[in-house]
């Protein structure tokens, strides 16, 4: 411990280089520990499942501009092309994508009347290949059957009559109760009625950044609508080569309306998460190249002290230091620094933290990465000054007989 | 004698070029950074039309459930309703004022070969395009008098016209739009607003519209309106119903001269929603808000918070390059002492030796900042890569930035050359030359 006392009183000579380091340290610490901190609540979010057969969906718009176009009659005709292509498992009709950004929104309610709470829902208009064509599990109840399936011609408004739910929407309705919520009524636009025939596992609304993105319903609905939009699955591993195929035989069959926008699940979702994904990514290259930076000021620093204390190094191997303790002084003395910064660090990495959570709503850091962020900046600055420690073991016990 | 010290500066970067390396590298990453994130958000926050953004006022009614307010924060909805909307515009009480909505269309081009493509469109009234200083390589826009007899006129953009005339003066043709021959008025010059502020709610960095028609086109229902829509209560059945209904669809701005302009504007409006008030509608306490364009991108924080955050993180990435970089200049001007002694023996004054660091310390942050301003330049493809379309309109470097890049990293390495240059110029020359 001798050492130690040495190296202390020598820092305080220098202080102000100590200093820079130790900030440095501290910095770095800050910033990564909550980068990697945002990292992680990003990929959380992005592992979400979103209950669909992904791999093997795909979807396109079905854009009308002919005036005198039969809806009723072409949207069977459509459904029905797409159903016979051979690869093709099912096909529907449908409102929005999930995590497509775009959808629409309801509130739905246990009891009626304008001032009960009701719970945001995100809503889903198929027909009764609807859970099939998404590959949802239904975990009670049934599906919609043909019967159910009601025309929905435009600016229509009314609802029908009955609908299947997510477990998280049963949840939100009837909290404990709600594995016996089929065949319970619940209430639309205050007071229109319908009746719960089923739950569904997992479907996520279309907003990944909407606190309810767990919560839809399917509606029984075939839509007359200029902007039509159809989702199909496939047979796995099929989907690409079935694309193009449903994209032709529609565009064939019809030409007073334009096939549009033939998209995969998979770009829709790499679309949808390109944010989360490109900070991650901006993140991780921070990261790496401040932990350089802090690393090769270590290295510039100890390098340079290094030479100004050529002599003394010389003078203490000529009396009988070995390489050892040459170089376990200067990995001691960095070692020093960085317990200062680091514990510098961790009150910055906190107060970062609690910003963040203020001002961006974020959530409270973890200790497990705190004690992570320690760990490796420990690491970083004892690999740092190994190089300078070396070539300071290196030198020459005859340099102390030399002047100058 | 300041090339003098240029030269002296040129032999010491090169004598200790792994060191200078060190310094610049470090000063360019953190220039690089910050400004690769500070661009995206200082394009965000822009000023998307600087010379008149205090007199375009975006309107809000609040028309909004009893129970239940709009936004969390009380402000009210984020768009009104078509039966206000139009109300207001009848009425043009103010200086100028635009009604509008999103809409698409289809467009049937002529020839046989030619296939019909969807256009984005934007439902607009006549003002819309003095409002927002919208410019035109042919003709104009429409005239007030278009919106009221409901002509079917239409404005082309610029690549609209390359594609369906190829970019010849179309004014007077006619063109088949969603199944209706309309006849274009005005071929608009390309016009990209950032942030697109006249429309936030369908993405306030999207592209500008395609094609736009008088906003009379959606209730005549020759065009099909889309874009965002919320409603609080029941519709009912059927197109007429929508329009009557209470829900929020379309985008109301005004154009007001001065103060008192606004507050006459602000009146009018009150006494609007109170007269309304006896019709069981606006059931809410009075909150009417006339928002400058810049108060409004503000209200609806266009600046993503993500981009704050980034900010906020890269400006301490700066700090740290600094930090290295004093650290290292310490180093460096600290084991010249023998040489400053020298000078200073040699009747060097403080001044001159002060004078020769800092220019040195100026070289490195020149050469960091310009490898800095490559380094953001890479970040800012790097973005455009990660995010492509998303934010397309927010990655270029303007003059300003390159000059903001520069110069910040020239101040910093002054800055952080400073205390190394005074401890440098502190030495005392005897102890060096008896040390020699």
């Amino acid at each position: 411990m001798k050492e130690f006392s040495l190296i202390l009183k020598s820092l305080m000579r220098n202080k102000i280089g100590a200093l820079l380091i130790g900030l440095q340290i501290a910095l770095t610490l800050t910033i990564m520990v909550n980068a990697v901190f945002m990292m992680q609540v990003r990929s959380e979010q992005m592992s979400r499942p979103s209950g669909l057969d992904e791999d093997n969906i795909f979807y396109l718009s079905n854009t009308i501009f002919s005036n005198d176009y039969n809806q009723p009659v072409n949207l069977k005709r459509d459904l029905d092309i797409i159903r016979n292509i051979d690869g093709v498992v099912d096909a529907t009709q449908i409102n929005a994508i999930p995590l497509s950004g775009g959808g629409w929104s309801m509130g739905l309610q246990t009891e009626t009347g304008e001032e009960q709470d009701s719970v945001g829902v995100a809503v889903y208009m198929v027909d009764d290949h609807g859970v099939n064509t998404l590959g949802v599990d239904i975990i009670h109840g049934e599906n919609f059957s043909l019967s159910d399936v009601e025309w929905r011609p435009s600016s229509k408004t009314s609802w029908p009559a009955k609908i299947i739910l997510t477990q998280a929407m049963a949840e939100s309705l009837f909290a404990e109760t709600w594995q016996d919520s089929v065949g319970k009524t619940v209430y639309i636009n205050r007071d229109e009625p319908m009746q719960i025939i089923g739950i569904m596992k997992t479907l996520q609304a279309p907003w990944n950044g909407w606190n309810g993105v767990e919560r839809s319903i399917l509606v029984p609905y075939q839509m007359e609508t200029k902007g039509g939009r159809y989702i199909v699955r496939t047979e796995p591993g099929r989907r690409d080569e079935i694309m193009p195929l449903v994209e032709k035989a529609l565009s064939d069959a019809d030409k007073g309306r334009i096939i549009r926008r033939v998209t995969s699940m998979e770009e829709t979702r790499e679309r949808s998460y390109r944010n989360h994904d490109a900070i991650n990514k901006i993140l991780t290259v921070v990261i790496a190249v401040l932990t350089l930076i802090t690393g090769f000021g270590i290295v510039g620093l100890a390098m340079f002290s290094i030479n100004r204390r050529t002599k003394q190094i010389g003078t203490r191997r000529a009396l009988g230091a070995s390489r050892w303790q040459v170089m376990s002084y200067f990995m001691l003395e960095n070692l020093i620094i960085s317990t200062f910064g680091i514990a510098l660090g961790l009150a910055g990495a906190i107060a970062l933290n609690m910003w963040l959570v203020s001002s961006f709503a974020m959530k409270p850091i973890n200790s497990e990465l705190l004690f992570a962020g320690v760990l490796v900046l420990y690491a970083v600055g004892q690999l740092a000054v190994l190089y300078p420690a070396r070539k300071a073991a290196s030198i020459s016990p005859a340099i102390a007989t030399r002047t100058a | 004698m300041f090339l003098y010290y240029l030269k002296l500066a040129r032999i010491s970067i090169i004598k200790h070029w792994g060191m200078s390396a060190l310094m610049i590298v470090a000063i360019a990453l953190g220039i690089g950074a910050s400004m690769t994130t500070v661009t995206v958000t200082y394009l965000m926050s822009a000023n998307p039309i600087p010379h008149k953004s205090d007199n375009l006022y975006y309107v809000q009614l609040d028309s909004w459930d009893v129970n239940n307010p709009a936004n969390d924060d009380g402000t009210p909805p984020d768009q009104v309703t078509y039966r206000d909307g139009l109300y207001l515009f009848m009425q043009q009480k103010a200086y100028r004022q635009s009604i509008q909505a999103q809409a698409n269309a289809v467009i049937e081009p002529e020839g046989k070969d030619a296939l019909p493509f969807q256009v984005s469109a934007r439902a607009n009234s006549a003002d819309f395009f003095s409002m927002f200083d919208v410019p035109f390589i042919y003709g104009s826009g429409w005239d007030h008098q278009a919106d009221i007899s409901k002509e079917q006129v239409v404005v082309l953009s610029r690549e609209t016209n390359d594609r369906v005339f190829g970019g010849e003066n179309s004014v007077g043709r006619s063109i088949k739009v969603a199944g209706n021959f309309f006849k274009v008025v005005g071929v608009i010059d390309t016009w990209q607003p950032v942030p697109r502020f006249y429309d936030i709610t369908t993405g306030a960095f999207n592209e500008s519209e395609e094609i736009f028609v008088p906003f009379s086109m959606i209730a005549e229902e020759k065009i099909g309106r889309s874009g965002n829509t919320n409603c609080w209560k029941n519709v009912g059945d059927g197109f007429q119903a929508f329009l009557d209904s209470e829900c929020v669809w379309l985008q109301f701005w005004v154009e007001l001269n001065n103060e008192q302009e606004k507050q006459e504007y602000q009146s009018f409006l009150n006494a609007y929603v109170e007269q309304q008030k006896s019709f069981g509608r606006f059931e809410r306490p009075l909150n009417n808000r006339l928002s400058n364009v810049m108060e409004w991108l503000e209200q609806r924080q266009v600046v993503a918070d993500d981009a704050l955050m980034m900010t906020a993180m890269s400006l301490m990435f700066l700090i740290v390059c600094l930090l290295n970089t004093v650290g290292l200049l310490l180093a460096k001007f600290l084991s010249k002492s023998s040489e400053i002694g020298l000078r200073q023996a040699l009747g060097a004054s403080r001044r001159t030796l002060f004078a020769q660091y800092l220019v040195e310390s100026g070289c490195i942050g020149l050469a960091g900042g310009l490898l800095g301003l490559f380094f953001a330049w890479l970040g800012l493809k790097g973005i455009d890569v990660l995010y492509g379309d998303m934010l397309r309109n927010l990655t270029s470097l303007d003059t300003t930035m390159v000059v903001a890049a520069i110069s910040l990293a020239i101040v910093t390495s002054l800055l952080a050359g400073l205390y190394p240059t005074w401890r440098a110029c502190n030495v005392q020359p005897s102890t060096q030359l008896k040390a020699q």
